[in-house]
């Protein structure tokens, strides 16, 4: 009994401060990435070869952009660029409400809002979430369980993982999708009761991720589900799921209203 | 016992494949069958297209105890006579050649689809219909009366990858389990084939995220070795150092899922938190919590300068200090130890018989480690002694983890405080064609196996990966019936087995 104590005593008080402070990494910590349009003069070739992902593209006026969703959070994605106008800060909060928040010219993305007065009603002290892993690697979901132990400790905030979809308020999807899972991730977000959510987490889940063109992938959550939370991340460090998920839930205080 | 062709085939040692021997069918089926049975083992069998209508099939073979591999290589049409009859350790192999190539290997006891998907390394045009039907199947049952069946999957109920599980069970005795895999199908090896250099890297990091280094290892060694580009001792001494962290979150992570699965909470609390501290270690060294952006091919991409190496050991020897009371009082628990002892015991024969590799053989006193048998890297020069237990039960399961994650502490604490020097990393260029490499190395779950072919224009030809998933899936089925089917959670945590890794 009293070495039990005594590895308790040892074992202290782990849980991290996060939303208040916490979000400390270290120096080669690939956060959300970001494009510095002074370093670019847009005439040297081969940037969008060398780029291992789509996480740069043209838009329909010629100029670059960032897309934060297909961000895989590789080196290789800063190097691509001779000039170094790609780099990875180290701010772990990049969750958006639409698609299309992740994209921008200079990587800054529309942080999450948070859900309408009725469904903050519903969830906001209380979230049930089913995880539904389709066509992933593993590496997402290795962080939503990280959620669950006692440096994140998810459960602090009202909000579970449970067992089934029927005792569901919304879906976490993760993967991007394969053939064999399309029917199963239809089926479970059937199953969910209304009203539910529906969040992407990865960069799998946003748009095929490592595995885009495979032809035995969707590149993503299908058009037809509603995504409610975005949350980039090759997996996302498990504060970049927290923070999108507490914006969400209007539990930030600079994302409340 | 290297008694067989010796075509100069090394662990991450590439040969001509005109040195890989070419035999007729019935020599070929022969001289595995033979091989097996004097104890080598069959570690890939995998076709590709030869000509219009041919396949060129090539069984890699090992020989643990002198640390020696040998292939063998035969071109068949859209059948032939199959190996498993004589030779178990091919049955998911051959049911894998059935699905990717459409050649039925013929007389196989059990041909049913491994992954559910079409034909993608298939010599025809038009392969002979393969059920992959990815919606039905028919599932082995077993009749009478008062036998039930419980089906579970592909949505689990943790946060745990899809698979189906369907069991035959008299009351609560498990009487038989079917695993049907495949949900994670993302086509990796296609990928693998067709990726240019740095975004195949990315594919490799991706097949298990949970073995980012294990398997970006692999890779990337099966590229040197068709390169012919020497990595610097500097580069592979960090690349054992975080294959051994990636081992230490593993297994520690293991042990607390499986106290947690036994309701012994601090277990499953600190073993969590220690488990993402050495995450948070591989972030320091990669700036990725699963070492993603860390291994590439001729070196890493990250150095381990000396303050961040001292900081790192300094982490490991508080890790250590914290570790050590906490799993001897989990495993030192009776009702621990009761609660996980005669569970999911592995028969050591079926273990041979299967191939199974890994901790899970490694727990019925069966040797097999790929960095003592077939040594590569660091593992060369600083020995980690291979950690075994008898019982092959869940309990030898975790005495098997905690003795190798004693072993990896002690290594990496070593590792860090003499680092050699050289440069990180060295130039890798074009692949020589027509040339096999094989890359084994030790992930946490066991043997991963890339295999490599290059065809004339040093492209790469077929790309063939066997995470040790793979193998010791066969060993969950087996280990099952005759327990509760409720302790399967407890029994499957056990072997922690990869959906991802084995579905590609």
């Amino acid at each position: 009994m009293f070495e039990f104590l005594r590895v308790r005593a040892q074992q202290g008080t782990r849980t991290s401060r996060f939303p208040n402070g916490g979000a400390e990494f270290p120096e080669r910590f690939r956060g959300r990435p970001v494009f510095d349009s002074g370093k670019c003069d847009g005439t040297c070739p081969g940037c969008l070869e060398r780029m291992p992902s789509a996480l740069m593209t043209t838009g329909p006026t010629g100029r670059v952009r960032l897309d934060v969703g297909a961000c895989l959070f590789a080196p290789e994605e800063a190097t691509a660029c001779e000039h170094g106008a790609v780099t990875f800060t180290r701010d772990c909060g990049m969750a958006t409400r639409s698609r299309a928040g992740l994209l921008s010219p200079d990587g800054e993305v529309e942080l999450a809002t948070a859900l309408d007065a009725r469904m903050q009603s519903l969830f906001g002290r209380s979230l049930r979430l089913r995880s539904v892993a389709a066509g992933s690697c593993n590496g997402c979901e290795g962080e939503l369980a990280a959620l669950g132990n006692v440096v994140f400790d998810l459960a602090r905030f009202g909000v579970q993982f449970v067992a089934s979809p029927r005792h569901a308020d919304g879906l976490v999807i993760t993967g991007a999708v394969s053939a064999n899972m399309w029917d199963a991730v239809y089926r479970t977000w059937e199953a969910t009761p209304a009203p539910r959510l529906v969040i992407a987490v990865g960069a799998c889940a946003i748009n095929g991720g490592p595995f885009r063109g495979s032809a035995e992938v969707a590149n993503g959550v299908p058009d037809d589900l509603p995504v409610d939370l975005w949350i980039p991340g090759c997996p996302p460090h498990p504060l970049t799921i927290l923070d999108g998920m507490l914006r969400l839930l209007g539990r930030l205080p600079d994302a409340a209203g | 016992m290297t008694d067989l062709e010796d075509p100069g085939l090394r662990n991450r040692r590439a040969v001509p494949l005109a040195a890989v021997p070419r035999e007729p069918m019935n020599r070929f089926h022969q001289q595995v069958i033979d091989a097996v049975a004097r104890g080598w083992r069959l570690i890939a069998f995998f076709g590709m297209p030869e000509t219009a209508g041919q396949t060129l099939l090539l069984a890699v073979l090992a020989d643990d105890e002198a640390g020696a591999l040998s292939a063998y290589a035969t071109v068949v049409g859209d059948s032939y006579p199959a190996l498993t009859p004589a030779c178990p350790q091919a049955h998911l192999f051959e049911r894998e050649i059935a699905e990717q190539c459409g050649v039925i290997p013929q007389g196989h006891p059990w041909l049913k689809p491994v992954r559910r998907h079409p034909p993608d390394h298939a010599a025809s045009a038009e392969p002979p219909p393969q059920n992959f039907d990815r919606e039905r199947y028919d599932f082995f049952q077993i009749a009478g009366e008062e036998v039930h069946e419980v089906a579970v999957g592909p949505v689990h109920a943790g946060i745990i990858e899809p698979g189906h599980f369907r069991f035959q069970a008299h009351g609560e005795r498990v009487l038989f389990l079917e695993i049907m895999l495949g949900y994670q199908h993302r086509g990796v090896e296609s990928l693998l084939e067709t990726r240019e250099r740095m975004r195949a890297v990315l594919v490799a990091e991706s097949i298990a995220g949970d073995t980012v280094i294990g398997h970006a290892g692999a890779h990337c060694a099966a590229i040197e070795a068709l390169a012919r580009s020497r990595k610097t001792p500097r580069a592979q001494t960090i690349r054992g150092i975080a294959l051994e962290i990636e081992r230490l979150a593993n297994h520690i992570g293991d042990l607390g899922a499986i106290a947690g699965d036994v309701a012994y909470q601090p277990g499953a609390a600190y073993f969590g938190r220690m488990r993402g501290e050495c995450l948070s270690l591989l972030m320091t060294l990669s700036g990725n919590r699963y070492g993603r952006g860390l291994v590439r091919p001729g070196g890493v991409g990250f150095d381990l300068p000396a303050d961040m190496a001292r900081a790192a050991r300094d982490r490991l020897l508080r890790l250590k200090e914290e570790l050590i009371p906490v799993a001897d009082q989990m495993l030192g628990n009776a009702s621990v130890q009761a609660r996980l002892e005669g569970v999911g015991a592995l028969p050591p024969e079926k273990c041979v018989e299967l191939g199974i590799v890994g901790p899970p053989a490694r727990a019925c006193k069966v040797p097999r480690d790929v960095r003592y048998e077939h040594p590569y890297g660091v593992f060369r020069f600083a020995h980690i002694p291979v950690s075994t237990a008898w019982a092959g039960d869940v309990l030898a399961r975790c005495l098997v983890r905690r003795l190798e994650i004693f072993r990896s502490l002690e290594f990496v604490i070593e590792q860090l405080a003499t680092l050699p020097g050289g440069a990180a990393r060295v130039d890798c260029g074009a692949l020589r064609p027509e040339e096999l490499a094989v890359a084994m190395t030790e992930g946490w779950r066991g043997e991963i196996v890339h295999a490599v072919v290059t065809d004339a224009a040093g492209s790469i030809r077929r790309y063939k990966v066997v995470d040790p998933s793979f193998h010791n899936w066969s060993a969950l089925a087996v280990a099952m019936p005759g327990n509760q089917i409720s302790d399967f959670p407890l029994c499957n945590k056990s072997f922690n087995l990869s959906y991802a890794g084995h579905d590609l």
